[in-house]
């Protein structure tokens, strides 16, 4: 490699290092935005704003949820298997939507820590496979862990850098 | 190594291995894509959830892969072009940039129409949509600016560069899922074959990633056979192949 050739790879090499760390660093600043939602361990720590439009993402409580006979009301669980979140809702759900099935609900977080939810949208998580086969892991006790390992790991740094409450501002 | 990289060098020993190689990825590509479409299609075992809807998945997580691979190519194409001087990087990069913006799009549209059964809509602003939406902007930038100067060399250093600097979006896709709360589930499909999916599900994916693969080398051959020959139609080379085939 001729001395010139290798400058200029140094050069394009240092260039890329310099973006990339300029990327990371703005990412990292915007990190609580990126996240669609907030798990109900954020918004049990106080994360998330009141009576402004959020989203918050969760399992759908096994067991929780209960439907007005007489409209399309609808009132279920959010959890992450750390904390829970109640929700409120009127409208048609997702195909999808289920006991134990990952959604992202849209609404307003009122005073009484409950969520008046505008919008449901059903989560689908990684794993595919047929019928007979769910079957058999629901008998097994299937449960989704990928999900509540990262509501762990969110939980678990949330306690690390203090609840809002407990800080100065 | 150095060996194989001054062969590179000469357009010429390019336009003849191609020749030899082509038609074994078009071969590879048909059979795979061939085998992949009816098994995946018609004779896989349909989602517990989803049922038939999750068979997008043989197209849209082919193409996701390949738009992300063709960028990364494209990047190293760059690199090469950049450092060496070699014409021949700088030709491939050239004709994958198109072929790139097509996976991108139809892994898009692929997922908007997958999206609206399974999440109730067909876009959000999530970290995996909103990255992969950037991507195709990368893709439709770097072709034109490719275009944009009236010296082609100079439309090539600056479509090399916004291809290397474009590069750093690639792990923030394939990552997004990871490091940020998504509505957009984490991978499924992974060559180490992890059990997320069932093996009569996963054969007829990797058969079709193969395909795409197949397709992407084949038409890449192709092309830069035929970009070769307008970049050089004033070569002695040429002018003889030309008489020879007159």
């Amino acid at each position: 490699m001729t001395p010139k050739r290798k400058q200029k790879l140094f050069v394009i090499l240092g260039l890329l290092s310099l973006t990339a760390i300029a990327v990371g660093l703005t990412l990292y600043a915007l990190r609580a935005n990126i996240n669609l939602f907030f798990s109900p361990v954020q918004i049990a720590q106080g994360d998330a704003p009141m009576e402004r439009q959020i989203r918050a993402g969760g399992m759908v409580k096994e067991g929780s949820v209960s439907r007005d006979p007489e409209s399309l009301d609808v009132e279920f669980v959010v959890t992450d298997y750390v904390d829970d979140l109640e929700v409120y809702y009127s409208g048609i759900l997702p195909d999808l939507f289920r006991e134990g099935q990952g959604v992202v609900v849209v609404g307003e977080l009122q005073a009484d820590g409950r969520l008046y939810a505008d919008k449901v949208l059903a989560r689908h998580d990684e794993n595919y496979m047929p019928p007979e086969v769910a079957q058999a892991l629901e008998e097994a006790g299937y449960s989704p862990a990928d999900f509540q390992a990262k509501a762990a790991e969110v939980g678990k740094r949330l306690e690390q850098e203090g609840s809002p409450e407990g800080s100065d501002y | 190594m150095w060996a194989f990289i001054n062969k590179l060098r000469s357009p010429k020993w390019f336009y003849a291995i191609s020749a030899k190689l082509q038609p074994l990825f078009w071969v590879a590509a048909t059979l795979l894509l061939l085998v992949g479409t009816v098994w995946g299609l018609a004779f896989a075992p349909a989602d517990y959830q989803q049922g038939n809807s999750f068979r997008i998945i043989y197209v849209h997580v082919p193409a996701a892969f390949l738009a992300q691979s063709i960028f990364v190519s494209m990047a190293v194409s760059g690199l090469v072009f950049m450092v060496w001087k070699i014409k021949v990087a700088d030709m491939v990069a050239t004709v994958m940039a198109p072929l790139g913006a097509a996976m991108t799009f139809v892994a898009l549209f692929s997922g908007a129409v997958w999206g609206v059964p399974t999440w109730g809509t067909w876009w959000m602003w999530d970290a995996r949509l909103t990255s992969m939406l950037i991507l195709l902007f990368l893709y439709l930038g770097v072709i034109a600016l490719r275009g944009a100067f009236s010296s082609r060399d100079s439309g090539s250093r600056a479509a090399s560069v916004l291809a290397m600097v474009g590069v750093i979006n690639i792990p923030i896709i394939k990552y997004s899922v990871d490091w940020w709360y998504t509505l957009h589930q984490p991978a499924t499909f992974t060559i180490t074959g992890r059990a997320a999916m069932t093996m009569d599900m996963w054969a007829p994916l990797l058969i079709m990633v193969l395909g795409f693969y197949s397709f992407f080398i084949a038409l890449t051959l192709m092309r830069t056979r035929s970009e070769i020959l307008r970049r050089e139609a004033n070569k002695r080379w040429v002018r003889e192949l030309a008489e020879e085939t007159n």
